[in-house]
């Protein structure tokens, strides 16, 4: 039996991973994956959870996440194409429009 | 003594109702337009004249009287009445719509459909204001008037009118919202929005010493009282002609009328206190108001200065709370919107020949537009105070009831009278008199409609000069009756400024009868 | 005696007939509605007469003007013999001064307005000397003054009178600023306005005092002193006796009945209908005679040397009203309205005489520039030579009764009076030296002018100089009906007037009174000859005078610098404070800078905050992990601490 601790580590591991990621890549898709990531770091956490305390509800939750993470990933990929196709770019240090 | 109709809510609602029926019009039939305005105000003023004719001057009591539940779980009512101190403002505000449809005859050419929207939905509004006996009624149509207003400074202004009209909406803005949370803690401890049993309230000394700030804000701004007055010449200059008459002859009185319905009666053991500070402000008011006026090159903004000096005039008379000084400073609040509104209409009718408001660019006028030059000095005289014209009536009796509660404030406010004549015939001098200016040698005679504007005018200004009892004796009962209102609330407010012992600030006084 | 109400009412409509129809129907004819109206004035004011002389007087109100409270005041009428008095001497010298006007005013564009202000002149001055209460009083006293200031500014496209227009109502209003407290005061004090009400209590408060910032004033003596000012300003009194000279843009006619006859009277008048008041307070009295007694001397020292004609009669009116304010104040009020109805005719026949002269010189007005006129106009010069004779206080004519009834008095009355009887009797001497200067540079010697004004001088049309002829009785008869007794008259109008104004009776001698009125004949006609050697025997007499004394001459050339001091210490500061302090700083800098300095300071919280807004992806999730970091932490501290 592999004990809670190993999983939560391996969760936090994927999450610091996704985040430095995000905040590291200024390649829009690679911000993208990274994001896919954090959302996978929790969901491990979650679904190890649910297991230790015999709770269907983190599982559940794990499964909705992904569900948005999916819908999200549509929407933001569909964004990203619009983008591209006005301004050749995928670097996010270029795209500034929304300065306030 | 009974009227077939609902008076007020008719007289309310004709000029809102017509306004939204007008946008059905199509805008190219610019003159059908201008008719339909001109009847809607002229009805108004017909349908309002009950009001002149079967008031019952014996009584304080509120006449015409319409109650209705609106908003039942806050005790919120449609409570529409009015009494000696606010019919009069309402007569007047119908004789002001009528000239500011007549004046804009021509003065109008763009987007005429809007503006005349925009002025009868005002005169709705400003009707609303003076016959409200619920305090969210008067406040919607408080706030309800500021954007028709915004809008015709903004969009039928001079040059800098979007600078003004902005300036004019945050600076009332700013205050009313004050009100309006002075209004929220008013309910919370009356639990009704009803004005008259608000006066019945007897607040602690604290309590009304907040709401007191809450409401001078509000009502010194739009009056305007010193030193919050700066949006006045601004908005006067900047407004259409129609604008400027509506601001000087209704909208700055919906302040004083403020003070009189309000902060006197409901708040009368704070507003005593403040009493020094009150006429104080008025004293300045009225002496760094015409002394300003000394120093305007602009027609315009000469006499919307001499308005603050004015209205200064009319919040000492208010203040200086005995029967003389209230009764001369609700008349004199009728004698400014005639005698300022008129001199607007007399600077517009000149305006739109010239383009000019500058008074380098006039001089000599009186040979050129005699008759112009006549209703010019009348309304000059009656805005100096020279007796048997309507000035001096409500100057006079507010220097009488200054004098009699502050002897040194009446004092000070007379030299205002010496400077105001000084301001006022300088100008004369330098649009009418003297060699006659180049530029306006060609002018043209005044119409027959502006003609017809300034002659009713002229009629209340020597009407009032002459047999003003028409007019005070609406007043007696009411004014009498605030009287005895502020009197009353003494005793008990004395032994609530010794139970008061714990330090109490704005959130302890909204939390004490469990907070917003 | 419900027609008196017709005497003010007739002048009011005919002014509304010339408002309404001067300009379009009337025209040239617009005279006719103005002088029909006064004529009828005229005789309902001698029927008046004839009534109150009958012992018939009234005090009515006709309705209530303004109530409020215990505010309530009337318009209502008061005819008694001053009043009677008072309604003769307008009506008539209105009248006179409305046909002279015809011919003088004929072919100026503004015909009917001229007749519309004289009628509303009229109207005003009834209403004021009728009235029955203060704040009446108060509404003729602006009326006049807004009269005055519409036909002194007559000929509005000259800069000059519109200027002096301006001047007159502004500084009047200095005056009725203490006038209207006064009214106030006495209202606050009595409960009422209204004049029988007010001197009959107004014993009572004889010992009241109030405190005034630490200062014991007295009551009726303040009441009497805020009152004064208003007649300080109305008749030209000093310190406020700026705006008469100038007042001479006007019209001459409207300078005969306005500026000479009847408005600038109307503080005399005031301050003898007032005499139950003022009787009370020495103090006021004494300030009364020793303004009157002042301005005087002060007047008729400038009228010495100027050489505008009209200038030198406005300031021999101003001094002829200190006249007559130092009769009042010596308690004399008889003598000062015999005086104030005397004055009327010789005086407006001085000032309609000036504007015949005028009228032959084509508008001049510098008398060193005329001479020899009595050749042309012998009607105007004759008429002009009485008029000076009688304002001298020659003998037999009016003036000689009514100033030697106030010198008289003044002196009479010990104390106070004896200094202003000697400024009297100065300026007595000094009246007689400048009239006669006016007569010797106007009508005597050469023609100083030039060869075209030569050519064009003629003697004024009949319509002119029939009122001339007819004033000049009134200046040679008008103080017949005031005779003293040592002269074997009968004071028959200071016993008319008796009922009203209270006539003084004084322990001094036959002796006494003989060497005053020998020593006011004497200083007259000195002044009479010296003008005489001055202007006729030796005329460079005057020019080495003026070398020799070149500062007396300066000074009294300049009026004393009373203007120029004025605009010193009032105009220029006021106007510095207008445009520097209260509009460039207080309002433009100060209120307009916190005003829109807020706006600003949003406006520039707002660029502050917007910096974060950077649009970098990464630095608004850089900021949200730290803000889960640190909620985070907190969590966690709070945890393991609790």
């Amino acid at each position: 039996m592999i004990p809670l601790h190993w999983y939560l580590w391996l969760g936090s591991v994927v999450f610091c991973i996704g985040m430095a990621g995000f905040l590291m890549r200024r390649n829009i898709i690679i911000m993208f994956l990274s994001i896919e990531l954090m959302l996978n770091g929790v969901n491990i956490n979650l679904v190890a959870l649910s297991h230790y305390m015999q709770d269907l509800r983190g599982q559940v939750l794990t499964l909705m996440v992904i569900a948005v993470a999916a819908a999200e990933a549509a929407v933001g990929l569909a964004i990203v194409i619009a983008l591209f196709r006005n301004r050749p770019t995928v670097h996010v240090d270029e795209i500034t429009e929304m300065k306030g | 003594m009974e009227v077939g109709y609902p008076v007020l809510s008719v007289i309310i609602f004709v000029p809102i109702v017509g306004g939204a029926l007008m946008t059905l019009i199509p805008r190219y039939m610019e003159g059908l337009l201008k008719v339909v305005a001109l009847v809607i105000t002229l009805a108004t003023f017909v349908l309002s004249l009950p009001l002149f004719t079967h008031f019952d001057k014996s009584t304080h009591m509120m006449q015409f009287v319409e109650r209705k539940e609106w908003i039942s779980q806050f005790g919120i009512q449609y409570y529409v009445g009015v009494d000696g101190i606010s019919v009069l403002l309402i007569l007047l505000s119908a004789i002001t719509g009528i000239l500011c449809v007549l004046i804009s005859w021509n003065a109008i050419r763009e987007k005429v459909k809007e503006f005349y929207i925009a002025i009868l939905l005002i005169e709705g509004a400003m009707i609303g204001v003076f016959a409200s006996l619920d305090f969210f009624l008067f406040y919607i149509f408080w706030e309800a008037m500021l954007i028709p207003m915004y809008l015709i400074i903004g969009v039928w202004g001079g040059p800098r009118r979007v600078y003004a009209a902005i300036k004019f909406f945050l600076y009332t803005l700013i205050g009313s919202v004050l009100m309006l949370v002075g209004i929220i803690v008013l309910y919370k401890k009356a639990g009704t929005f009803n004005v008259l049993q608000m006066h019945d309230l007897h607040l602690p000394y604290r309590v009304q010493m907040w709401l007191f700030w809450a409401f001078l804000a509000a009502f010194a701004v739009k009056v305007p009282m010193w030193p919050v007055h700066t949006w006045l010449p601004d908005a006067h200059t900047e407004a259409p002609t129609a604008g400027s008459v509506i601001l000087a002859a209704i909208l700055i009185k919906m302040g004083a009328y403020g003070f009189l319905r309000f902060m006197l009666p409901i708040l009368p053991d704070a507003t005593k206190d403040m009493i020094p500070l009150l006429m104080g402000l008025s004293v300045v008011a009225i002496i760094y108001g015409a002394v300003v006026c000394l120093a305007q090159t602009d027609l315009k903004r000469l006499i919307a200065y001499s308005s603050v000096s004015h209205m200064g005039f009319v919040t000492l008379g208010i203040f200086a709370l005995n029967q003389q000084g209230l009764e001369g400073g609700i008349l004199q609040m009728i004698n400014h919107g005639i005698v300022t509104g008129a001199l607007f209409l007399c600077v517009g009718i000149v305006y739109e020949r010239t383009h000019s408001r500058q008074i380098a660019d006039y001089g000599g006028l009186a040979s050129v537009m005699p008759v112009y030059a006549g209703f010019f000095m009348l309304f000059t005289l009656a805005s100096i105070g020279l007796p048997g014209l309507n000035g001096f009536i409500g100057e006079f009796l507010i220097l009488l009831g200054a004098f009699k509660a502050k002897t040194l404030a009446a004092v000070l406010a007379a030299t205002g009278i010496i400077i105001g004549a000084a301001y006022m015939l300088w100008l004369y001098q330098r649009v009418f008199f003297n060699e006659v200016n180049e530029k306006i040698r060609n002018l043209e005679p005044m119409e027959f409609k502006e003609a017809i504007t300034l002659l009713i005018l002229a009629i209340f200004v020597l009407w009032i000069g002459v047999y003003p009892n028409t007019f005070l004796s609406f007043m007696h009962p009411s004014v009498s009756h605030l009287l005895e209102q502020i009197q009353r609330a003494t005793p008990e407010a004395a032994v609530a400024v010794n139970m008061t012992t714990e330090p109490q600030g704005i959130i302890g006084l909204l939390g004490s009868s469990g907070g917003l | 005696m419900e027609y008196v109400l017709w005497i003010p009412l007739l002048p009011l409509i005919a002014f509304w007939v010339n408002i309404l129809l001067g300009k379009g129907v009337l025209r040239g004819q617009a005279h006719w509605p103005s002088v029909l109206a006064v004529g009828g004035s005229m005789v309902l004011a001698v029927r008046v007469l004839f009534d109150v002389i009958h012992g018939q007087t009234m005090n009515q109100d006709i309705y209530t003007w303004i109530l409020s409270d215990n505010f309530r005041v009337s318009v209502g009428f008061l005819i008694d013999q001053l009043t009677a008095v008072m309604l003769i001497v307008v009506t008539t010298v209105s009248f006179l001064v409305h046909v002279y006007s015809i011919g003088y005013m004929h072919g100026d564009k503004g015909y009917p307005r001229y007749f519309a202000y004289l009628s509303l002149f009229t109207f005003s001055m009834l209403m004021l000397v009728m009235s029955n209460n203060f704040l009446q009083l108060y509404f003729g006293w602006e009326a006049v003054g807004l009269c005055s200031y519409l036909l002194i500014g007559y000929w509005y496209e000259k800069r000059s009178a519109s200027d002096a227009g301006k001047k007159a109502f502004i500084v009047n209003r200095f005056g009725d600023f203490g006038f209207g407290l006064g009214v106030i005061l006495i209202f606050v004090t009595f409960g009422s306005l209204h004049y029988m009400p007010v001197f009959e209590r107004a014993p009572e408060f004889i010992s009241r005092t109030v405190n005034i910032y630490g200062l014991e004033v007295n009551l009726i003596t303040l009441i009497a002193l805020l009152l004064f000012c208003g007649a300080v300003g109305k008749s030209a009194q000093l310190p406020l006796h700026v705006w008469l000279p100038d007042a001479m843009e006007g019209p001459t006619p409207v300078s005969a009945l306005i500026h000479a006859a009847t408005m600038v009277t109307a503080g005399v008048f005031m301050v003898a209908r007032c005499s139950p008041i003022y009787d009370l307070s020495p103090t006021a009295m004494a300030v009364v005679a020793v303004v009157g007694g002042v301005t005087a001397l002060f007047a008729a020292t400038i009228a010495l040397v100027q050489n505008d004609i009209k200038r030198v009669i406005a300031y021999s009116t101003i001094s002829q009203l200190g006249y007559m304010f130092l009769a009042c104040g010596v308690g004399a009020y008889s003598a000062g309205i015999f005086h104030l109805y005397t004055h009327a005719y010789f005086k407006a026949l001085l000032f309609l005489c000036a504007g015949s002269v005028m009228h032959a010189m084509a508008g001049e007005l510098d008398m060193q520039k005329m001479g020899g006129l009595k050749r042309y106009m012998p009607v105007t010069y004759w008429t002009m030579l009485v008029a000076s004779l009688s304002i001298s206080g020659i003998p037999g004519l009016a003036g000689f009764f009514s100033k030697d009834e106030i010198l008289f008095s003044a002196y009479a009355a010990g104390g106070v009076g004896r200094v202003v009887w000697v400024l009297g009797t100065l300026a007595a001497l000094l009246t007689a030296f400048y009239s006669f200067r006016l007569i010797y540079l106007t009508f005597h010697g050469e023609f100083r002018g030039t060869e075209e004004q030569r050519h064009h001088l003629h003697e004024s049309p009949p319509v002119m100089t029939v009122p001339l002829i007819l004033l000049c009785i009134g200046a040679v008869g008008a103080g017949w009906v005031g005779i003293p007794e040592i002269l074997g008259g009968k004071n028959h109008f200071g016993e008319f007037l008796s009922p009203v104004l209270r006539h003084p009776h004084y322990e001094v001698s036959h002796a006494e009174e003989w060497m005053t009125m020998a020593l006011s004949v004497t200083v007259a006609v000195v002044g009479i000859v010296v003008a005489t050697v001055f202007y006729i025997k030796d005329t460079s007499i005057p020019v080495r005078l003026a070398r020799r004394f070149p500062f007396i001459y300066r000074v009294l050339w300049n009026k004393y610098y009373v203007d120029e001091f004025y605009n010193l210490i009032v105009v220029r500061p006021t106007l510095f404070v207008a445009n520097s302090i209260i509009e460039g700083f207080t309002d433009r800098k100060v209120i307009e800078g916190i005003v829109n300095g807020l706006p600003a300071f949003v406006g520039w919280l707002g660029a502050q905050m917007r910096k974060v807004q950077n649009g970098v992806l990464q630095h608004y999730g850089m900021i949200m992990a730290t803000g889960v970091f640190v909620i985070l932490a907190l969590l966690l501290v709070k945890v393991l601490g609790g």
